[in-house]
C-alpha cells in the first residue's frame, strides 16, 4: 500500500479486524471488513461502528467567528444556539458548491464556546485555503485544523443509542437529533453529536486521537449483546445512497448549485430577522432562486438486478435527459436503485414519480421508474 | 483449496480440460480467491452459446455490490455452454466454484493460450502476492 497514505488513529485495529483498505482521498481507510451487505444490514438491523476520522474537523474560536462562518456558509450561523448542528454548504461566487459540511455550535465544561466545521476529507486542504483567504485581521476568529490530533467514531442503528448512552456523561435521549455537546466518554473528553450519514438514528464520537482505541473497545464492550460490528465505507455509500444523501463528488461538485441538486432547505437567503443575507455566493443564488429549475435530482428504480452507476446516461425513447450520479444494488430492498439528475427544461414531466426511463448500461438499455427520495426511511415509531 | 486438476489465468478463472468425442472442451470458472474479493455477487450474466471467444477477451460480466468485473476467457474458441443455474443462484459461488459454480464451456479452437496457464502452485503464489 502507498506509504504516502495517512492513517487514522484506529489503522491497526481495522488491520486486526480483518479489513480490506483502500486510498479515500489520501487516507487508507477500510472499504469493507467482509461483507458490505451484511455490515449494512448489521447498521439498519442493530448497530454498526464507523472510523470516519478522515473527515476534516476545524475548530473557530473568538468573539467574531460566528459572524466569520455566516459570511462564507448557505444555512445561518448567528442565530446558531449553543448545542445545535445544521447541515450548510459552502459556495463560491457562482453560488456552486465548494462543500457540504456540518456547522457545530459547542460550548467546553468550562464554558468556553466555539464553533465547529465538519468537512469532507478529500475538500479538507481546499476548505481549509478557502476559510483562511477570506480571514481578515477585524475578523476576531482563530481557526485551527483539529483532524490529525483527533479521530471521530460513528455509532449509526436503532441500538446506536442504547450502546453509547452508559460510556457518556450525557443522557443521549434529551440530545436531539442535529444537536452536540462536550462531555466525557470514561472520565475522558469527549464530543457527542447525534447525527450521522447512514439514514438511522446514531451518535457520532470526536475524540483525542490516542483514546480512539480505548472508545472502540469500551464500545464493543457495551455493544456486544446489541449486534455492533465495523462497518467500511462500502456500506456507508449504500447506506447514505438509500437515504438519499448526496455525496460531495458524485451529487455535488463545483458545476452544481445547490438548487440543482435539491437542497434548497441548505440555503437563506434571509436572515433571522427576514433581511437579506451576506455571504460568499448569495448573488448568485439570490438571482437563481428565481429562475425556472432546469435540472431536477431524482430517485430511480432498475428492472432486473443489474445496477446503473456513476455516469450512465439516462433515456426517454432517443433522446439522453439525465445522467446517473450513484447507483448500487440496494442490500435493503434487493433490487437495484439510483440517484440522477434530469434536465426538466423542455418536459417537466419526465422527472415525475412513476415516469418510465431507460439507463445506457454498458451498451445495453436498462428500464429505470423515477421514484420519489428516499428509497428508504427509518421507522420512527420505535 | 485450489483443485489439482486445473489450470488458472492470471485474472482469476480457472478451466477444467475435458475430452468429449474427440474435442476438446475448457470448462471455466473463478476462482475461490476470486469469489472471496467480490464477496457480494448480485448479478452475473455470460455471454450466449455461440458466442466466439478469445484467450484475453471478455465472455461475461460479474457485478458486486461495489463494482463490475469481466469474466476473461482463458482459451480461444467457441461457447458451447452456460451455467444457466449458476445465474439464479449465484450462491453456488461461494458453495463450490469449481463444480456447481462452472460458467461456461467452451470448444477449444486453438491450443496456443493454454500454454500461458498457471498451474495451481503458481496461481496460489500470485494470489499470495496480492493478499
Amino acid at each position: 500500500m502507498n506509504e504516502s497514505l495517512r492513517t487514522t488513529a484506529l489503522h491497526s485495529w481495522h488491520v486486526e479486524q480483518g479489513a480490506r483498505l483502500v486510498d479515500f482521498a489520501g487516507w487508507e481507510m477500510p472499504v469493507q471488513y467482509n461483507s458490505i451487505v451484511e455490515e449494512h444490514l448489521a447498521t439498519r438491523q442493530g448497530a454498526g461502528l464507523f472510523d470516519v476520522s478522515h473527515m476534516g474537523r476545524v475548530r473557530f474560536d473568538g468573539a467574531g467567528a460566528a459572524r466569520f462562518l455566516d459570511r462564507l456558509l448557505t444555512r445561518r450561523v448567528l442565530d446558531l444556539q449553543v448545542g445545535q448542528i445544521r447541515y450548510s454548504l459552502i459556495t463560491n461566487e457562482e453560488g456552486n458548491v465548494l462543500d457540504d459540511v456540518l456547522v457545530y455550535h459547542l460550548q467546553t465544561p468550562s464554558e468556553i464556546r466555539y464553533h465547529m466545521l465538519v468537512v469532507n476529507a478529500s475538500n479538507r486542504l481546499k476548505i481549509l485555503d478557502w476559510l483562511t483567504s477570506h480571514q481578515t485581521a477585524e475578523d476576531e476568529v482563530q481557526i485551527s485544523d483539529c483532524t490529525l490530533e483527533t479521530a471521530m467514531i460513528a455509532v449509526q442503528g436503532p441500538h446506536a443509542l442504547q450502546i453509547v448512552d452508559p460510556l457518556v456523561d450525557v443522557d443521549l435521549n434529551t440530545l436531539r437529533y442535529y444537536q452536540g455537546v462536550v462531555t466525557r466518554q470514561m472520565g475522558k473528553p469527549c464530543t457527542v453529536s447525534r447525527t450521522g450519514y447512514t439514514g438511522e438514528d446514531g451518535v457520532e464520537l470526536i475524540v483525542h486521537a490516542d483514546k480512539a482505541n480505548q472508545v472502540v473497545n469500551n464500545l464493543f464492550a457495551s455493544g456486544r449483546d446489541l449486534g455492533i460490528r465495523p462497518v467500511g465505507l462500502g456500506a456507508r455509500d449504500t447506506l447514505r445512497l438509500e437515504a438519499a444523501l448526496p455525496l460531495y463528488g458524485h451529487e455535488l461538485d463545483e458545476s452544481t448549485s445547490p438548487f440543482q441538486a435539491g437542497l434548497d432547505f441548505a440555503v437563506n437567503l434571509e436572515d433571522a430577522q427576514q433581511n437579506p443575507r451576506q455571504f460568499v455566493g448569495c448573488e448568485a443564488l439570490a438571482e437563481q432562486a428565481q429562475q425556472p429549475r432546469h435540472q431536477v435530482r431524482v430517485g430511480l428504480v432498475l428492472e432486473g438486478r443489474r445496477a446503473a452507476r456513476e455516469g450512465h446516461t439516462v433515456h426517454a425513447g432517443a433522446e439522453q435527459v439525465g445522467v446517473v450520479t450513484s447507483g448500487s444494488f440496494s442490500p435493503t430492498l434487493q433490487y437495484p436503485i439510483a440517484m440522477a439528475y434530469l434536465n426538466v427544461q423542455d418536459s417537466p414531466s419526465t422527472a415525475e414519480p412513476g415516469m418510465e426511463l431507460e439507463v445506457d448500461i454498458r451498451g445495453t438499455r436498462q428500464t429505470a421508474k423515477v421514484t420519489a427520495l428516499p428509497f428508504y426511511r427509518r421507522d420512527k415509531s420505535s | 483449496m485450489n483443485p489439482d486438476d486445473l489450470l488458472f489465468a492470471e485474472t482469476h478463472e480457472w478451466i477444467r480440460l475435458e475430452d468429449t468425442d474427440g474435442e476438446k472442451i475448457a470448462v471455466v470458472g473463478i476462482t475461490a480467491f476470486a469469489v472471496e474479493q467480490l464477496v457480494d455477487v448480485t448479478y452475473l450474466e455470460m455471454q450466449p452459446v455461440g458466442t466466439p471467444a478469445s484467450a484475453g477477451k471478455e465472455i461475461g460480466e460479474i457485478e458486486s455490490v461495489k463494482a463490475v468485473s469481466s469474466i476473461i476467457s482463458p482459451v480461444d474458441g467457441e461457447v458451447i455452454a452456460v451455467n444457466e443455474e449458476l445465474a439464479k443462484n449465484l450462491q453456488l459461488l461461494s458453495d463450490d466454484p469449481y463444480q456447481a459454480g462452472w460458467m461456461a464451456k467452451i470448444r477449444i479452437q486453438d491450443e496456443a493460450a493454454i500454454e500461458k496457464l498457471m498451474d495451481r502452485a503458481a496461481y496460489e503464489a500470485q494470489c499470495a502476492e496480492e493478499g
